[in-house]
């Protein structure tokens, strides 16, 4: 396969921005809206998701030339299911009333097409560093995207912050924020907010080009 | 089935295929049981800790518990498992039966709602009351759970049995806010109607089941092995 | 139909031009709403009046400064979106903040209407998914009614409505239950005579059934309004209603108190005729109103909450053009078994 050299940073920052999970790749939406009502329930579910991307990165690479092809999707299934119960028993020792807020979706991580998709498409094609790195990237996004939009629907649903009161007495909370549809509207307006950055980013790469053209003609 | 494969490939052996299967699914398995044996006991131990403080919140004075279940002909027994909705007897510091804790969940606006309550045997009423689980309407469906006037309710909601023992003597019904007369109704909260009503619905379900054999039996009821300490 | 649709004129034939453009159309909408308005004001006070001039500014205002943000031809001036302003302001309380009014404004007007296209194309109508927003939002001050015709409605503002900006609104008065909430909680029902007559509580321009109608008629008469819709939705939901109370008449109300309880008449005569969310063809218009009447009680029946024109309305919209699609029209010249 003839891939491009790429530093190992870049193999970390391109999940933060350039390949965000989340918000480029709409990858994982149904964690990314569900339990993202609360900042403290994102920072949470992005963590237990970072991990199980960890391992099962990390587990696909060291097994890559064990795993045959016709056998991988079961293989990685597996294995990633193993590290999502074991995240589901350590959340439940850590405590019981997050493992409640968290309720059926650290069982669903199994099914995150983003954990699939990582170990298929890039842990099983390089060493375990990379595909550490990898996955720690696309972790570090999810977690990030998944954090923004539970910032914004703790503080307007809830008015708090990490369960911290940010307003005087009074403030009228918008229910709708803690409501399912809050997710769809907090995750629509951070998408807004991205592509409005990537055009103007995209607008002035043309520019600069059409002047570096300019100049040499 | 078996599309002709564009590129001659390398065939996988059968042996490379369970070898692959079998050893990640040991791995896998060796893995979860190992994670399973080293949480347990502190799994154990946060979801008892998790109910003991929902008890100690509607029942104060509570030293220990036991689950207590009713057998094929209504008597009360020990529990052999823990259930669903359980409900307990709870013990003072002195060993002597103080109330019991019931679990009872009915169809709130959203979806069930599940509340833990205490019956007190000295005053033959429900003497604490917590939600602990609901999906209801944040703001107005979960006023239940805060609304002063509503808990108020809870301080002491006659729950007396009728003169044989058999039923409640009056129904728990929830009121429309500010039309209780009677110590068994529950004073109703405006704006959240339905899930108000629920709870009443839910008190009197879980005591029409529980307090008869409860008042029949708690009191000479031997737990299997002492009170249970915590 | 004037400059409703951008790409390709569609509609049912035969396509005579009878000059009348979206302003015209817009204007006697207007003229047709005036009496409910005024109404409004009258039995509601102040609070309805600002409530009615700050969700007709939200949604102008709103419209503007997207036309100008993308760069379109500013589409201000021809009423449409003051008509969906003020009919928005219609169904809210009388006592809303006046700050919850702007925000629904701005999104019923942005994500309901701009972002499907602006004029023409949305599929939902902008008004009713403002007002749903607002529901969902802030579903306290959404269900807070103000009696109608109260003591010194005129000689000053409710509190409730300056309340400061993402702040709680404190009432003057307790909330007064609605027909459809005493009709859900409480089996009451109210008289048709008080519903038309418009003295129960409700929303905004919700309450007067009898001048809803004469508007109504009045666009028929001026033959601006496809009277197929409404006249399906109430035929629908009397005849619904009617079954149900000869079933049992201690728990279900009669077809006049449904009909003139809550939003029906204002949602049937103003909201579902929205001509860009509703189906095109004749044919369409009478099932899109069968399944808005047979939607209305359902959730008014059963579901959780007392009323339900709103839902109906916007489920019936996300359908049309489906109905649109399994309705269509003969082609001109074909036999009637296609051939």
């Amino acid at each position: 396969m003839a891939l491009k050299q790429v530093s190992s940073t870049d193999e970390f920052i391109k999940g933060l921005w350039r390949d965000n999970p989340v918000f480029i790749h709409m990858l994982g939406l149904c964690p990314a809206l569900a339990v993202s009502n609360t900042a403290i329930n994102a920072l949470a579910m992005g963590a237990a998701t970072t991990f199980v991307l960890l391992m099962a990165g990390l587990s696909v690479s060291l097994l890559r030339n064990f795993i045959p092809r016709e056998a991988r999707i079961v293989s990685y299934i597996c294995i990633i299911a193993t590290f999502v119960t074991c995240v589901d028993y350590a959340i439940m020792a850590i405590s019981i009333e997050l493992h409640r807020a968290l309720g059926a979706f650290i069982a669903l991580i199994v099914v995150n097409c983003l954990i699939l998709g990582r170990s298929e498409a890039f842990a099983s094609k390089h060493n375990p560093g990379r595909a550490l790195l990898d996955a720690l990237g696309m972790g570090v996004g999810f977690t990030g995207a998944l954090f923004f939009i539970g910032v914004m629907r703790e503080v307007l649903g809830s008015g708090t912050l990490f369960g911290v009161g940010l307003f005087p007495d009074g403030f009228q909370t918008w229910t709708v924020m803690v409501l399912p549809s809050g997710g769809f509207f907090a995750m629509a307006i951070w998408l807004l907010v991205v592509n409005w950055i990537r055009q103007r980013q995209a607008d002035a790469e043309k520019q600069a080009v059409e002047q570096a053209g300019k100049a040499a003609s | 089935m078996n599309a002709p494969a564009p590129i001659e490939q390398k065939r996988t052996s059968v042996w490379e295929m369970y070898r692959s299967i079998v050893g990640i699914g040991a791995f896998c398995a060796l893995l979860i049981v190992s994670v399973y044996q080293g949480t347990a006991g502190r799994i154990a131990d946060n979801k008892a800790r998790f109910l003991s403080n929902a008890i100690a919140q509607v029942l104060p004075d509570v030293q220990s518990t036991v689950e207590v279940s009713l057998d094929a002909n209504g008597v009360l027994v020990a529990a052999t498992e823990p259930a669903s909705l359980p409900a307990f007897l709870a013990y003072g510091e002195d060993g002597e039966l103080v109330g019991a804790v019931i679990t009872a969940q009915a169809m709130g606006y959203a979806d069930n709602v599940t509340v833990l309550y205490s019956y007190s045997f000295d005053l033959q009423a429900i003497v604490g009351f917590m939600v602990l689980e609901t999906k209801e309407t944040p703001g107005l469906g979960d006023k239940v759970e805060t609304e002063p006037h509503f808990l108020a309710n809870f301080e002491a909601l006659d729950a007396r049995l009728n003169e044989e023992g058999t039923a409640l003597a009056n129904a728990i019904v929830t009121v429309k806010q500010g039309e209780k007369t009677e110590p068994w109704q529950i004073d109703g909260i405006t704006g959240a109607t339905i899930t108000s009503e629920a709870i009443g619905v839910i008190m009197h379900q879980g005591s029409s089941y529980w307090l008869p054999a409860l008042e029949r039996d708690a009191r000479s009821f031997q737990p299997p092995s002492g009170p249970l300490d915590e | 139909m004037g400059k409703l649709v951008k790409h390709l004129e569609i509609g049912s034939s035969p396509h005579v031009s009878d000059g009348a453009s979206t302003d015209v159309i817009m204007r006697n909408v207007f003229f047709a709403l005036l009496p409910v308005t005024v109404f409004a004001v009258y039995a509601f006070g102040t609070g309805a009046a600002l409530v009615i001039i700050v969700a007709t500014a939200s949604c102008v205002l709103t419209e503007h400064w997207l036309c100008r943000w993308t760069g379109k031809p500013s589409t201000v001036g021809d009423w449409s979106i003051a008509i969906t302003g003020l009919l928005y302001g219609l169904t809210l309380p009388p006592d809303l903040p006046l700050w919850m009014v702007f925000v629904g404004g701005v999104f019923g007007v942005a994500i309901g209407k701009f972002m499907f296209g602006g004029l023409g194309m949305n599929a939902f109508n902008p008004a009713l998914v403002g007002r749903a927003f607002l529901q969902a939002a802030f579903p306290q001050a959404m269900t807070h009614w103000s009696a109608p015709f109260a003591e010194g409605r005129f000689e000053h503002i409710p509190s409730s409505v300056l309340a400061m900006p993402f702040w709680e609104p404190t009432y003057d008065a307790v909330t007064s239950a609605t027909p459809l909430a005493l009709m859900k909680f409480e089996a009451e029902f109210a008289g048709g005579r008080e519903l038309m007559a418009g003295l129960t509580s409700g929303s905004v321009g919700e309450t007067c059934g009898a001048l809803i109608l004469l508007g109504g008629i009045y666009l028929v008469a001026r033959n601006m309004m496809n009277w197929r819709i409404p006249a399906s939705i109430f035929a629908t939901v009397a005849a619904v209603t009617w079954a149900f109370q000869l079933y049992d008449p201690a728990t279900y109300p009669g077809p006049v108190f449904m009909l003139f309880s809550g939003g029906l008449m204002l949602g049937a005569v103003f909201m579902a005729t929205d001509m860009v969310a509703s189906p095109i063809t004749n044919a369409g218009c009478w099932l899109y109103g069968v399944l808005i009447g047979v939607l209305v009680v359902a959730i008014r029946f059963w579901g959780g909450m007392p009323e339900g024109v709103m839902y109906a309305i916007l489920l019936a919209n996300a359908v049309s053009p489906h109905i649109d699609n399994l309705i269509q029209p003969r082609v001109f010249g074909t036999g009637r078994r296609a051939g």
